[in-house]
């Protein structure tokens, strides 16, 4: 890295911080500690102003000079070494990475610094929301696992990325969509529809949903990606786009919604940068299988984790709204769940030509 | 039916004649019936005396001889010595080796009280002969089947007779005899006797050849013997193994276990044809005087109590009891309060005994022992004993560990191997070899919640690590599941019995393995800090831009580490402060060190030898034995030895 000098970063600066608290710390003959905000649903408040989910203020003390958390203590300090190395280098990685360049046997001993990616994961977004910085900005990138089509234009490394051009296939949305890495060079449409499953995604873009009702449609195969999640709020944002939510209709499929719409429990300090309070839950409501008259032959029996789920989420506050607790209440009373697939049941093309048209026209939607 | 098929438009066809039979009248059935001799019967059925393939039978033929010579020994109130030859024999041509051969001589050789010369036919020769049938005494034998089944099933597969010489004393003559049993009418033959010229001034030694085949592992005759030698530290026993090796296992404990004392039946134990049966024979003329007499634990009072209950007269004459009558003696019995068994009949192994032969031929670093209070089944009183010897000696743990350098990829762990327990099971000190799932004892292991003791153990399954549990029952008759002793049957008194005796024993092991555990903890407390410590530095480096004074920053958490884990604080607690096997009656630990607990101590001249008093090791660095203090301030428990392995 013998480049030209060059400033430090402010994330890489946050870094050298818990170096700075580690050697502090032995210089006072105190045993070195991390407070890190706890992630918990204990911890996380709903604002309903903003309708965003924020973190609490409860923290946790990781110290090292403790049996439980002295291994712990020691992989979060290797795992901020690595960081401030992509920092330095100027490079993005994953994961897996991540964990692979941390992962060594302790000098004179059996023991490796860590024994699966499980233990190096929740490490990084420890770092994350004790140094309050993005993943991004970290430089730790997930899979590309989302894909765009319609009328917008992007700006990916100089390449002009025309997604109305780009086939049945779409535009694969990177992980890190920050404007530094992707500009978004001109947006026609006129809103945005966030589709939970890729098939379904498939459909209406084999059919071409979005020529005909001017908008972009956009998948992250099951839970988005903050890639995904992240580039639907900036053309929220930025565009003044409404994002739609089309799921599954099952308890899942209403959490995948609500991080969309409030942010993860998980990660709640990113809700402000990723979270859509305005987002709007098109379907499958658990309304639609009468007002669309799905036989009760293509639901599936809830089975008893998702009862559990479908409950937990009847108490969480942001799901306090009237017509979602009807909502919820009534798939639970039904004891059926139904994949948007099942839609395929009436005509292949029902989703495309049928039921998001007429959900469209007559504005049927949850807030 | 083929005929049939030719006139198809008849609508039912008419049943055929039935073809000619062969009718048999009652007379001529009469005449193909006749007796069953239970030698034929049991040359038909040889598996359900344990003969069902060569290997087992080979084992059997040694057990038997082995069990027989024991018995008779401890009956005499001799020491035994037994000596077990096996040799492969040619058939035809030169010797194969033993893995390959297919016959075998196997010659038995005790010092016990030999045998008259007129019994040793009949014992030998002829099925159901024997003299632990008809009593109630603890013994191995039960039935007076086992050594002459051996012999019909040689004569069967080898057509050679079996070999006795016995001699009852150095002044008696030795008597040798060859003898067979005629299967039909259950009698011995007598091929050869004579008086010989023996070396041995007292004993039997038996011979005979069989067809079997030897093999090592389970259930083999190697495993046998081992087996026996743990519940019977009290034997000497001679191997001349297939291949010519000689084992010798010595005496490792000097004392015969007391004599077992006869018992009459209890009432509660008797089923009604027993009683019947018994009330024909017996000598006393009043009904209350054949309760009171062929019965323990009936006396007077109760037989007059259990007369009234079944209405009959206390006078009445036993063998006029039948029918209706009968049965309302039996009823009457088994609803009146009768005391339980005398256990002076049993004769358990004992703790420190079976101590004694755990540590002798199992390697571990822990052995307890535990016998429970007697109990009753079915009217039958009975001991379980059990045992455990846990986890590797220390010599073989020191030679496992520098293997293992390489560093570990994901998924694999330090603690990889996946070695499941060994149940050894006894009953009246013979070990039971074939069937374990059929046995009650694995049944009480497996529901036995290891768990809770801190040993891993997955469900439905053995408790796993390296762990030989030991289960012994004694009883004066046990429930064998078939007439080839395999298995002990499920009853819920033994069940309950042998889970208890389990349970005290995982609580001494889970004491022990919670102490060490504590012991090393601290220091492993310490090591960890200073394993890391050195990552966090390097780590620090980096971050800083590789600017920082290492040393110091190494330096000053290293001091840390040491204050935070109290240097002579950790020292004292990985010492054991002097209490040796704190809590943990009946039991041994092994260490590096030595050796502490109840250890039986060898002497050359095997004379029985009194425990001295030694102090156990008060700390990791006691090279210094420190016997003359400890003489001066002897310890409430005694008993307490050490020795350097």
């Amino acid at each position: 890295m013998a480049k030209k000098p060059r400033k430090p970063t402010a994330v890489e600066k946050k870094l050298v911080g818990v170096a700075d608290l580690v050697i502090t710390a032995a210089e006072k003959r105190k045993d070195p500690t991390i407070a890190i905000p706890v992630r918990a649903l204990s911890n996380v408040e709903f604002n309903e102003r903003k309708g965003l989910i924020e973190m609490g203020k409860r923290k946790q003390a990781r110290s090292f000079f403790n049996v439980g958390m002295a291994k712990k203590f020691m992989q979060t300090v290797l795992v901020a070494d690595a960081l401030s190395e992509l920092q330095r280098a100027n490079l993005t990685t994953s994961l897996r990475e991540i964990y692979y360049r941390t992962k060594h046997t302790i000098k004179d001993s059996h023991e490796n610094t860590l024994d699966t990616q499980d233990e190096s994961d929740p490490i990084i977004e420890d770092l994350e929301v004790t140094l309050t910085a993005l993943r991004e900005e970290l430089h730790v990138r997930a899979e590309n696992a989302g894909s765009i089509v319609g009328p917008v234009v992007f700006v990916d490394d100089g390449d002009r990325v025309d997604c109305t051009r780009l086939g049945k296939g779409g535009y694969s949305v990177p992980s890190i969509v920050e404007p530094e890495y992707l500009q978004i060079a001109r947006c026609t449409a006129d809103f945005v529809l966030l589709v939970e499953k890729g098939t379904q995604w498939n459909r209406l873009s084999e059919d071409k949903f979005w020529r005909r009702y001017n908008c972009v449609l956009l998948t992250g195969n099951g839970q988005p990606p903050r890639g995904v999640r992240r580039l639907a709020r900036r053309l929220h944002e930025e565009k003044g786009l409404p994002v739609y939510v089309l799921v599954d209709n099952d308890p899942w499929g209403y959490y995948i919604y609500s991080v969309i719409k409030q942010g993860s429990i998980n990660l709640a300090f990113e809700s402000q940068r990723m979270a859509i309070p305005k987002a709007k839950f098109i379907g499958l409501s658990s309304a639609d299988p009468e007002s669309y008259g799905l036989p009760r032959n293509v639901g599936i029996k809830l089975n008893d984790k998702d009862t559990a789920r479908a409950r937990e989420l009847l108490g969480y506050t942001w799901f306090q709204k009237k017509p979602w607790q009807e909502e919820i209440k009534r798939m639970l009373a039904s004891g059926l769940k139904y994949e948007l697939d099942a839609l395929a049941n009436k005509d292949f093309q029902y989703l495309t030509k049928k039921y998001l048209p007429r959900k469209l026209k007559e504005k049927d939607w949850l807030d | 039916m083929g005929g049939m098929k030719s006139s198809p438009p008849a609508p039912k066809p008419k049943p055929a004649a039935p073809p000619p039979r062969a009718t048999l009248s009652a007379v001529e059935m009469g005449a193909r019936q006749r007796e069953i001799s239970v030698s034929e019967f049991f040359t038909k059925n040889r598996h359900l005396l344990g003969f069902d393939n060569p290997r087992k039978a080979l084992l059997t033929c040694v057990k038997e001889a082995v069990d027989n010579a024991l018995d008779a020994c401890e009956e005499a109130g001799i020491l035994p010595d037994v000596a077990v030859k096996l040799e492969a024999v040619a058939n035809g041509g030169a010797a194969p080796p033993p893995s390959q051969a297919t016959r075998f001589r196997i010659t038995i050789t005790d010092n016990g009280p030999g045998i008259v010369r007129q019994q040793i036919p009949p014992i030998f020769a002829k099925l159901l002969y024997g003299s632990k049938f008809h009593r109630l005494r603890m013994s191995r034998g039960q039935q007076g089947i086992g050594i002459s089944a051996a012999g019909m099933y040689a004569q069967l597969t080898t057509g050679k007779p079996v070999q006795i010489t016995s001699r009852t004393g150095a002044r008696a003559p030795a008597h040798y005899f060859e003898v067979q049993i005629d299967t039909k009418k259950n009698e011995p033959r007598i091929l050869e006797k004579k008086q010989i010229a023996w070396e041995s001034p007292r004993g039997t030694q038996v011979a005979m050849e069989i067809e079997g085949r030897y093999q090592k592992g389970r259930a083999s005759v190697d495993e046998y013997l081992e087996q026996t030698i743990i519940a019977n530290p009290h034997v000497k026993l001679t191997y001349v193994t297939p291949e010519g090796e000689t084992k010798e296992y010595p005496r490792t404990y000097e004392q015969l276990p007391p004599s077992p004392r006869e018992i009459k039946p209890h009432p509660y134990g008797i089923e009604l044809g027993m009683l019947l049966k018994m009330a024909q024979d017996t000598k006393s003329h009043s009904l209350s005087g054949f309760l009171s007499s062929d019965f323990s634990r009936v006396s007077p009072a109760v037989a007059a109590e259990i007369c009234k209950t079944a209405g009959l007269s206390p006078n009445a004459r036993p063998r006029d009891v039948h029918g209706q009558a009968a049965e309302n003696l039996y009823k009457a019995i088994q609803s009146t309060k009768i005391m339980a068994p005398p256990t002076n009949c049993l004769s358990p192994i004992g703790e420190r005994a079976l101590l004694a032969g755990l540590y002798r031929q199992i390697k571990g670093e822990f052995y307890t022992a535990v016998t429970r209070p007697p109990a009753v089944y079915r009217g039958n009183p009975f001991v379980i004993e059990a045992g455990l010897a846990f986890g590797r000696a220390p010599e073989q743990g020191e030679q496992a560990q520098p293997k293992k350098a390489i560093p570990l990829a994901e998924g694999e762990d330090d603690k990889d191997d996946h070695e499941l327990a060994r149940v050894i099971r006894y009953a009246n000190r013979v070990p039971l070899l074939y069937q374990p799932s059929a046995c009650a004892v694995t049944a009480a292991v497996l529901d036995t919640t290891w768990r809770n003791y801190g040993v891993a153990q997955s469900r439905g399954s053995l408790p796993a690590g390296p762990m030989v549990i030991f289960v012994h029952m004694a009883s004066v008759w046990v429930p064998f599941t078939s007439e080839s002793k395999e298995a002990i049957a499920e009853y819920d008194e033994i069940h309950k019995e042998i889970t208890l005796a389990l349970r005290e024993c995982g609580r001494r092991l889970g004491a022990f393995l919670r102490r060490r555990e504590r012991a090393h903890s601290e220091f492993r407390r310490r090591n960890i800090f200073e394993l890391y410590i050195e990552e966090i530095v390097q780590s620090c480096n980096r971050l800083k831009g590789g600017r920082l004074a290492t040393a110091k920053l190494k330096d000053q958490l290293l001091k840390m580490a040491a204050k935070i884990t109290g240097g002579g604080k950790t020292d004292e607690l990985l010492g054991k402060n002097g209490s040796g096997p704190e809590g943990l009656p009946h039991s041994i630990i092994v260490t590096p060190e030595g050796v502490e607990g109840e250890v039986p101590v060898m002497v050359p001249n095997g004379a029985p030898v009194a425990e001295e008093p030694v102090a156990a090791p008060s700390a990791p660095d006691a090279k210094t034995p420190r016997k003359t203090k400890d003489r001066a301030s002897p310890k409430p428990r005694a008993g307490r030895t050490k020795k350097k392995r």
